[in-house]
């Protein structure tokens, strides 16, 4: 990639934040530039939060139809998967998949509650609720 | 007390940290001759490992792999790495090599980095940079990846290095305890070049990686026609994140590694790599045309079908057979 064409199209996820490549400058040597943001990536990137959306949304209606327990809703909105959620927790999927049945979520320990808020960085209340809209 | 810490910006978090991490101790030595010594250059393929459902496309060697090479091709080098079963330890023993103006490497998750943009903060457990001092309850961190010094409390920094799941970083701290005064680079840069070239080319056994794991995309590309839409997409877009976001340097280290073969040609006065160095920059700006590709498949836009992205990355993997089979017959 040429030092001028270093892409500069900026987009509010970035936070106005840069990024180095390597390019190429008019003598032909190596040089690092700073770039703004590139719309092929910016295109995914977003694509990557909304499907990250869709399924918070999907789960947070399962949850208000009694269908799931908080814990799947808060498992997508803090971007994870159930074999990212299980692996941090230390236990099997099938495991994890039991506490999404609202009956079997509230009776989990209290020490359980917390080892799940932990690995997705909220609070034990949090976990317990889902937020009104 | 604090020293200043010279913060250069890379463009890979692991490279861009030993970088800063060995100037502070006393070596001078860039993020891409780093990247190259290390033979850090590949492409891999890896189905059975799954990111939110969409198979894992490497377009490097696997973490701490790098510096593991460094330091074994360079004699002198070494480095001690440290995990730690308990996050108090691992916090104190943060503290005490700070106390002695010591920087050092840490491995932590993005997702709990607060000086991240939350757009960018995702589970992703091998982030690495460097902690160099401590005031009161807060870090001062050379991030590679930021223009600029940074700084974050306790309990973030705490949480980051201690996250849970795959690659956890259990709280890694290193840094080197022996640093050579100067590299015989004709001896490490040839042995290194040639050890790339044979890895990814026509004699890599395995069949996921290198030019070979390149084709299998290919394959797993055209067979997206008849796969369910919204999977489609989402593999598209999957691939240029994995190729361009946050630390590749552009074109999934590509631009990296051209920039080493063209030190290297400096150091040692070699037209072949000055050659070799523009046609990786060649290759580089195909797999950019590619990303392009990716991403407008990933939009669904009219008029783009899956075959042209796979003909695309056909056409880069024999590209670089041909690069590998040249820097495998390397010799000064």
């Amino acid at each position: 990639m040429k030092k001028e064409q270093t892409p500069q199209q900026p987009h509010e996820m970035y936070e106005g934040g840069s990024k180095v490549v390597y390019t190429v400058n008019a003598d032909g040597k190596y040089e690092l530039s700073s770039t703004t943001g590139w719309e092929p990536e910016t295109i995914v990137l977003s694509q990557a939060l909304e499907e990250i959306d869709r399924l918070s949304q999907q789960a947070l209606l399962k949850v208000q139809q009694g269908h799931s327990s908080p814990l799947e809703y808060h498992m997508y909105a803090q971007r994870m998967d159930l074999q990212m959620l299980a692996a941090a927790v230390g236990k099997f999927q099938w495991q994890v998949k039991r506490h999404f049945k609202p009956s079997n979520f509230v009776k989990l320990s209290q020490k359980q509650v917390t080892t799940y808020a932990e690995v997705l960085g909220i609070t034990d209340t949090q976990l317990r609720t889902i937020p009104n809209d | 007390m604090t020293k200043e810490f010279i913060h250069v910006p890379s463009a890979h978090c692991e490279t861009g940290a030993v970088s800063n991490l060995l100037r502070s101790y006393g070596l001078e030595i860039s993020e891409p001759m780093i990247f190259g010594l290390g033979s850090g250059l590949t492409f891999a393929y890896l189905k059975q490992i799954k990111i939110n459902g969409l198979p894992l496309i490497a377009y490097r060697m696997p973490p701490k792999m790098i510096i593991k090479l460094l330091s074994w091709r360079i004699s002198g080098l070494k480095f001690k790495y440290e995990t730690f079963r308990s996050e108090e330890q691992g916090m104190l023993a943060l503290d005490s090599m700070l106390a002695n103006d010591k920087a050092v490497g840490l491995q932590t998750s993005v997702f709990f980095l607060p000086y991240f943009p939350q757009a960018m903060r995702f589970h992703f457990n091998a982030h690495n940079l460097v902690a160099y001092a401590k005031e009161g309850d807060e870090y001062k961190i050379s991030d590679p990846v930021f223009p600029d010094l940074v700084t974050t409390k306790e309990d973030d920094l705490q949480r980051a290095r201690f996250s849970k799941g795959a690659l956890a970083p259990k709280g890694l701290m290193y840094y080197p305890s022996e640093v050579p005064k100067s590299i015989d680079y004709d001896h490490v840069i040839p042995k290194s070049i040639r050890f790339l070239g044979k890895m990814n080319g026509r004699w890599n056994p395995v069949p996921i990686s290198g030019v070979h794991g390149i084709r299998l995309l290919a394959k797993n590309i055209l067979k997206l026609e008849k796969a369910d839409q919204h999977y489609a997409q989402l593999f598209m877009g999957h691939i240029v994140r994995m190729q361009e976001e946050i630390g590749t340097g552009g074109a999934g280290f590509r631009f990296i590694y051209a920039a080493f073969l063209q030190e290297s040609a400096n150091i040692l006065d070699s037209s072949f790599l000055h050659e070799r160095s523009s046609e990786l920059t060649n290759i580089g700006d195909e797999w950019r045309d590619f990303a392009v590709l990716c991403a407008r498949l990933s939009k669904n836009r009219k008029g783009q079908n899956y075959s042209d992205a796979a003909k695309q990355l056909y056409k880069i993997a024999d590209m670089e057979l041909e690069f590998y089979q040249r820097l495998s017959k390397f010799k000064k």
